[in-house]
C-alpha cells in the first residue's frame, strides 16, 4: 500500500503538457529540447533550463541501463533554473542513445525519458523515490512505453 | 563513532537524495551508526577534507578520491542492489 501512495506522487507532479508518446528524436539533444521545451512552455522552468539540461546531459548523463527490454533517462539540472517542481515524460518511437549515468562513456539505448524539474529535493524525497519505484519495475515501463494516451499515462501512475 | 559517507551525484541533490536515504535505512538496519553528506561530484575534494569513509556515487567520478568508492545506479535501478548494499556495509563495518 506504501507503494501505491509513493507512486501516486508522480502523477501529481507530472506535467500533461509535458507527456509526449511515440516521440521521434534521433538524438538525445532533441529530447530534451522537446521536453524542457514544453515544461518551459508551461511555466515551471525558466528559459535557460533546455541549455543547462543539455549541457548537464552532455558531461554528467543520465542514462539508466535497468536490464529488461527498455533503459530510461532522467534529465534534470540544477534546482536554480526551476519554477515549480513538475515532471516531464516522453516514450520514443525508436530508442535514442543517452549515456551512462555512473559509466559515461557506455552507451545506454533508451526508449523512456522522465525530465525532472525539482526545486527543494529534500521535500520531494518521496518523489524521487517514486520514479525510482517506477524504473525499478518492468511491468510499468513496459505499459509507459505503449500507452497510447496521455490518460493511460496518467492511469499508470496514478 | 559515526561513519561519514559522501553520497555524490551531477547536481547533489536528486539522485543522491535516493540514494542517501536508501544507505542510511540499510546501515539503521544493520546497526551502523552513519551519517551522509550529499553533493555535486566535483564537490567531493572539498567534503574529503573534512573526512569520510566512503563515497557512493550515482555519476561519473573522473578522478581518484583515495577512499572507497561504490557506483550506487543500483539505488535508482535496483540491479544488483543488494550486493551494492552488502559493498556498502562492508566498507563500514569496524573490522
Amino acid at each position: 500500500m506504501a507503494q501505491d501512495k509513493k507512486i501516486m506522487k508522480i502523477a501529481d507532479f507530472l506535467c500533461e503538457e509535458a507527456v509526449i508518446l511515440d516521440l521521434e528524436a534521433s538524438n538525445f539533444e532533441e529530447v530534451i529540447r522537446v521536453l524542457g521545451g514544453k515544461l518551459r512552455d508551461q511555466g515551471f522552468v525558466k528559459d535557460d533550463f533546455v541549455e543547462a539540461a543539455l549541457e548537464r546531459e552532455r558531461n554528467l548523463p543520465t542514462g539508466l541501463p535497468l536490464g529488461g527490454d527498455y533503459n530510461a533517462a532522467i534529465p534534470h539540472v540544477d534546482i536554480e533554473y526551476v519554477n515549480k517542481p513538475a515532471l516531464g515524460l516522453a516514450t520514443l518511437k525508436r530508442d535514442v542513445v543517452f549515456y551512462n549515468m555512473v559509466e559515461s562513456d557506455e552507451e545506454v539505448p533508451c526508449r523512456l525519458i522522465i525530465m525532472l524539474a525539482l526545486e527543494q529535493p529534500k521535500s520531494q524525497v518521496e518523489m524521487l523515490q517514486s520514479v525510482a519505484a517506477v524504473l525499478q519495475n518492468p511491468e510499468t515501463i513496459r505499459s509507459l512505453v505503449n500507452a497510447k494516451t496521455r490518460e493511460e499515462v496518467f492511469t499508470i501512475l496514478s | 563513532m559515526a561513519k561519514t559517507v559522501i553520497v555524490s551525484c551531477g547536481t547533489g541533490i536528486a539522485t543522491s537524495t535516493v540514494a542517501a536515504k536508501a544507505i542510511e535505512e540499510a546501515c539503521k538496519a544493520a546497526g551502523i551508526s552513519v551519517m551522509t553528506k550529499q553533493c555535486k561530484g566535483q564537490e567531493i575534494p572539498e567534503l574529503l577534507k573534512q573526512g569520510a569513509d566512503l563515497i557512493v556515487t550515482t555519476s561519473t567520478l573522473r578522478f581518484d578520491p583515495g577512499i572507497p568508492v561504490v557506483k550506487g545506479l543500483a539505488f535508482l535501478t535496483g540491479i544488483g542492489i543488494d550486493a551494492v548494499v552488502e559493498e556498502i556495509l562492508g566498507h563500514l563495518r569496524d573490522e
